[in-house]
């Protein structure tokens, strides 16, 4: 029950002034500028623009600005300008085969077409804190080598040929969009991946790791991941055709799972697919196992009823704005409410004792 | 693309898009009270109510349907340039545009499902005339009674049959609308 | 002034769409007089991706376009969709698009299009070649037992 309560302005207002006060920090130290986030907090910067579902790096340093690093509390106030934006219109589907890749590595292929390529990656790092960077100071360009321009072949492609791996059927449908029709049960592929992308990264990558812990297993490989640049193209009304009018970073994972067949399918590797904003890998690949993982019915498996195969359970809890909308109103006034289940305690209280004591 | 259909355009488009969406959101809640309306004009033979209501109220993702007259090249290029709406048939459609005539039969637009009443079509109908004086209308947002030019009254009394699916209707003239929604009954004088 | 074949606009209003805002802004400091057929407009395009990279669409994500088009006084008309929110980015690359059409096209292409031609593949450049200083190069070691 809701009743409205006046009163509390001007501490509200004090409040605010002091977290703009906490914000700035120690004066003595030099403010962080919002292209100082975007540079050096990038993949802080990625995620918040992934779970926003808002890709402007500028937008996502202000916002992890304003909301002092708090990530869900960023990502809350991209979704909230998300809203002002008029939709202009939607993209030609990307082409991420055309991807400019910075990273690109397979872990089922060693000597792929195009190669293994490692990137700016924290893998083989020592995980060593690095007191050198506790200090400001440039840092040497990194080396280069001669490239080869051009895109790079999906790994998928290779055991397509032989027809070892399930085909995608291409299409040029336009995907239901969660973001403007509530969701229905069940759903389809596409709208599970809308809703994957923008999950939240921890609890997408905790049903990924249930999966590979038992919990709806589907044995999956890494046949891919790549991250790079990729065009995006508009078709725009007024010139009457497409244009390419920006390139994104995107992280790329697509699983190659293990498959026995089924009444209706031979065996045969299956397919798991993540797409994120950005630099995202750790977000990429868990979306890729939970893809799969809601993918049994379609496939003909058996539902273990694993958390990561109930379709409702994963994409009604995978938004972190949600999540966080409902379970911060709890510590909002509730006084009406408390107060009635207060009366009704101690009446049940008191009728308790009148009994007990009528008893003895 | 021609060139005529980059005009007629909001010059200021939050504004005048928030004063044409109050004047449609009065015109819908006090059903047969008509609004004067302004800023933007569509190619012939759209009039300027209509083109008001198209912008305020259609997007990329609000199908609309020309009917008859009002399917012209030049107007399907101002809505491409100045909506970017899909343009579809009749049965798909969230806004049809068109006269009365244009519009039959009226029972192919969309009028909802028991679960989502909302997915029905609004129509704006183009009138030649549009007074207080014509068939009776009562109900929701009317004190006792008003009177509308209405083109019949046989259909609105069909739609309203239908309640709480059915369309709803946005009548056009000039500069000026006036709005019937579903829920308003209609009785011939 | 021919009009140009739709591969070639739709090549520059790509280059101008994808250029650093600041740079169009030096390379193309003063506008000449035109009318805003559009007013600068922020929106968002949804980006779409594939299922498995090659299937069905769906939505990945919005990003922030602004879109606007002008005339100039000699009747040209320019259109823009740049990526981001920066009014000055689309108004420049509108009228940029609308003087590509007119009896400056020479002139804009060489001052304008060419350095943003030149430096976009000198970043994109740069980055190929510290992504090939991180390919992996294999050495098979040769077992025992096969000797």
């Amino acid at each position: 029950m809701y009743v409205a309560v006046k009163g509390g302005e001007r501490a509200i207002d004090n409040a605010h002034a002091w977290l703009a006060e906490e914000r700035r920090g120690d004066c003595s130290v030099p403010e962080l500028s919002v292209a100082q986030i975007r540079e050096q907090m990038k993949l802080a910067v990625n995620r918040v623009m992934a779970e926003g579902s808002l890709y402007d790096p500028d937008l996502a340093a202000l916002a992890i600005k304003q909301a002092r690093g708090d990530l869900i509390e960023a990502v809350f106030l991209m979704r909230a300008y998300r809203t002002t934006l008029p939709r202009l219109a939607g993209s030609v589907a990307i082409e991420t085969g055309s991807m400019a890749v910075v990273r690109r590595i397979s872990a089922t292929y060693k000597d792929l077409p195009g190669g293994q390529i490692l990137g700016p990656t924290f893998d083989y790092t020592h995980r060593l804190l690095d007191f050198a960077l506790a200090a400001e100071g440039d840092v040497p360009a990194a080396p280069t080598a001669p490239a080869t321009p051009g895109p790079v072949p999906h790994v998928t492609g290779f055991l397509n040929r032989e027809g070892l791996i399930e085909d995608t059927q291409r299409c040029d449908t336009t995907p239901p969009d969660l973001t403007r029709e509530p969701m229905e049960l069940p759903t389809v592929r596409p709208l599970r991946l809308q809703a994957l992308t923008r999950g939240d990264e921890g609890f997408v990558l905790g049903l990924a790791y249930s999966t590979q812990r038992g919990y709806g297993r589907t044995h999956a490989f890494v046949g891919e991941l790549r991250i790079g640049w990729v065009g995006v193209e508009v078709e725009i009304p007024e010139l009457g055709f497409a244009v390419e009018i920006a390139e994104i970073e995107l992280t790329e994972c697509e699983t190659v799972n293990q498959f026995k067949g089924s009444k209706t399918e031979p065996p045969q590797f299956t397919r798991g697919y993540g797409l994120v904003f950005g630099q995202s890998e750790r977000k990429a690949i868990s979306m890729s196992l939970v893809d799969r993982a809601l993918r049994w019915r379609e496939l003909g498996e058996d539902n273990s009823g694993a958390p990561a195969q109930d379709e409702e359970f994963v994409l009604m809890h995978c938004d972190n704005i949600q999540a966080t909308g409902f379970l911060e109103h709890i510590k909002l006034p509730h006084y009406v409410d408390f107060q009635s289940e207060l009366e009704l305690v101690r009446r049940l209280r008191s009728e308790a004792i009148v009994l007990t004591e009528a008893a003895e | 693309m021609i060139t005529a259909a980059l005009s007629g355009g909001f010059i200021d488009a939050p504004v005048q898009s928030a004063r044409a969406f109050r004047a449609i959101l009065e015109a819908m809640a006090r059903p047969g009270t008509i609004h004067p309306v302004d800023g933007a004009a569509a190619p012939e033979p759209l009039s300027v109510a209509a083109s008001v209501a198209l912008l305020t109220l259609a997007d990329g993702t609000t199908p609309v349907h020309l009917a008859g007259g009002a399917n012209s090249a030049l107007v399907r290029d101002w809505i491409a340039f100045h909506i970017g709406a899909p343009l579809v048939a009749a049965e798909a459609a969230d806004f049809a545009v068109g006269t009365w005539q244009d519009l039959q039969p009226v029972t192919r637009f969309r009028i909802g499902q028991p679960d989502y009443p909302d997915r029905s079509a609004t129509l704006i109908v183009e009138v030649d005339r549009l007074v207080n004086h014509g068939p009776a209308l009562t109900g929701p947002g009317i004190a006792l009674a008003t009177w509308l030019s209405l083109p019949e009254t046989e259909a609105f009394h069909a739609n309203r049959a239908l309640f709480p699916l059915g369309f709803d209707c946005l009548f056009t003239c000039a500069n000026r609308l006036a709005g019937l929604p579903r829920s308003t009954k209609v009785e011939k004088l | 002034m021919p009009t140009p074949p739709p591969e070639t606009r739709k090549a520059w209003i790509s280059v101008l769409a994808k250029s650093p805002p600041a740079r169009l802004a030096a390379l193309l400091p003063r506008l000449p007089q035109h009318d805003l057929l559009r007013a600068p407009e922020t929106g968002a395009v949804m980006v779409r991706g594939r299922v498995g990279g090659s299937g069905e669409p769906f939505n990945l994500g919005e990003m922030t376009v602004t879109r606007c088009s002008v005339r100039l006084v000699e009747g040209a008309v320019g259109h823009a969709w740049v990526q981001g929110r920066d009014t000055g980015h689309a108004i420049r690359a509108a009228v940029a698009d609308a003087l590509l059409q007119t009896d400056a096209a020479p002139e804009i292409s060489r001052q304008v299009l060419q350095p943003l031609r030149e430096e976009a593949a000198a970043v994109a450049r740069a980055r190929a070649e510290k992504a090939a200083a991180t390919k992996v190069e294999f050495f098979t070691l040769v077992r025992g037992e096969d000797q």
